[in-house]
């Protein structure tokens, strides 16, 4: 029995369940129409507001469009090394 | 008044030529009148996948450079004498052409046939603008491969940029044993996520191969699994409701979940 189970999970993961998910993506950023530069802006200016606030891991931050459903949304993922200390604006 | 139908894709080699091949000669076998135009201009392919490769005249440029008439230009084909090709200039220049003179041509033809099928070049350059300019409707040809598909997606924003909306789609070679071990993207995935509405399923057949060897389009045998496919892109661009042949019915989950169950009894 619990080999069908995997056999059939096996079968579920097979290339194109990839395919899909490599055409979505790619779909969203062709849709959208936004280059890599245009991304790599963006990114820049995040980089830069954050910064006042936190250090963050550059390196490994990702910023990416997804799409979820029928809608598209920015989807960041930024690693904080550090909070700044007395940046926090103060009312 | 006839219609003017465009076969596009994006990606070269996903069998827009041969798709227009066989759909031309499928709408021959029922008596209408129709006409093939290649305009993939360059690269001429149309007339060897129909076999009237040695019956060549004039071509397409010749025609809207006014070196012929366009009656003079047309070649009958061998079986059918309803139909028609238009053949493609071989000519290096990508600008012999334009969209106002491809407009007129399908406008002129379109007066005397039932049907004036367009063989796009690959790309979203010249070619493509030139192959879309005159016509009332497009079918998109896709494989079920991501390169193609994406492409597809392109074609799809770019016609309808250009006021050609509902385009419809046609998904070539697709091959069933592929699809049920989950190693193939399936119909209901790729029409998901191009929104757009079927026009048909073509397998994967090895008769094509024969049959562009032959010079005769896979549709007129009955030994192509293909020929069925094509018989019934046709009836539905004649507006018919034809029922799409299901290659592969079982390959949802919730049917191998109730297999799960049938089987555990
Ligand atoms: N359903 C199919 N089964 C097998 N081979 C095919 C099928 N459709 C197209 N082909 C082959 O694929 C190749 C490219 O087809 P073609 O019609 O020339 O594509 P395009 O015009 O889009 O460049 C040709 O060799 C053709 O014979
Ligand atoms: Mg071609």
């Amino acid at each position: 029995m619990l080999d069908l189970i995997q056999k059939m999970l096996g079968k579920e993961a097979g290339s194109k369940q990839i395919a899909k998910e490599r055409l979505r993506l790619v779909l969203v950023h062709d849709r959208v129409n936004v280059s890599p530069q245009f991304m790599e802006l963006l990114k820049e200016d995040m980089i830069k507001v954050i910064s006042n606030y936190m250090e963050i891991n550059e390196r490994e931050m990702e910023v990416n469009l997804t799409q979820t459903n029928s809608s598209v949304a920015l989807v960041a993922s930024i690693p904080v090394n550090r909070m700044k200390r007395g940046t926090v604006p103060v009312e | 008044m006839g219609e003017v139908i465009v076969i596009t894709s994006g990606k070269g080699g996903v069998g827009k030529t041969t798709t227009t091949a066989n759909i031309g000669t499928g709408f021959a076998l029922q008596g209408k009148k129709v006409v093939l135009v290649d305009a993939d201009i360059g690269l001429r392919n149309l007339d060897v996948v129909m076999g009237l490769e040695n019956r060549i005249v004039y071509d397409l440029v010749d025609v809207t450079d006014g070196n012929c008439r366009l009656k003079q230009a047309l070649i009958r084909d061998k079986r059918y004498d309803t139909l028609y090709l238009l053949p493609a200039a071989q000519t290096r220049d990508k600008n012999a052409v334009n969209p106002e003179q491809m407009k007129l041509l399908c406008k002129e033809l379109a007066e005397d046939f039932d049907y004036v099928l367009i063989d796009c070049p690959a790309g979203i350059e010249q070619g493509f603008r030139n192959a879309i300019a005159g016509a009332d409707r497009a079918v998109i040809v896709t494989t079920p491969e991501v390169s193609a598909v994406r492409d597809a997606d392109r074609i799809i924003g770019l016609l309808e940029a250009e006021g050609k909306h509902n385009p419809k789609l046609i998904v070539n070679r697709i091959r069933p044993n592929m699809v049920k071990k989950g190693e193939m993207m399936d119909i209901d995935d790729i029409i998901e996520i191009l929104a757009v509405d079927l026009l048909g399923i073509i397998p994967e057949d090895e008769y094509i191969v024969i049959s562009t060897n032959r010079g005769e389009p896979a549709v007129v045998n009955p030994a192509s699994t293909a020929s069925n496919a094509y018989k019934n892109i046709v009836r539905r661009l004649s507006g018919e409701n034809v029922p799409f042949i299901s290659f592969e019915s079982d390959s949802g989950i919730m049917s191998r979940i109730k297999r799960l169950f049938g089987f555990g009894e």
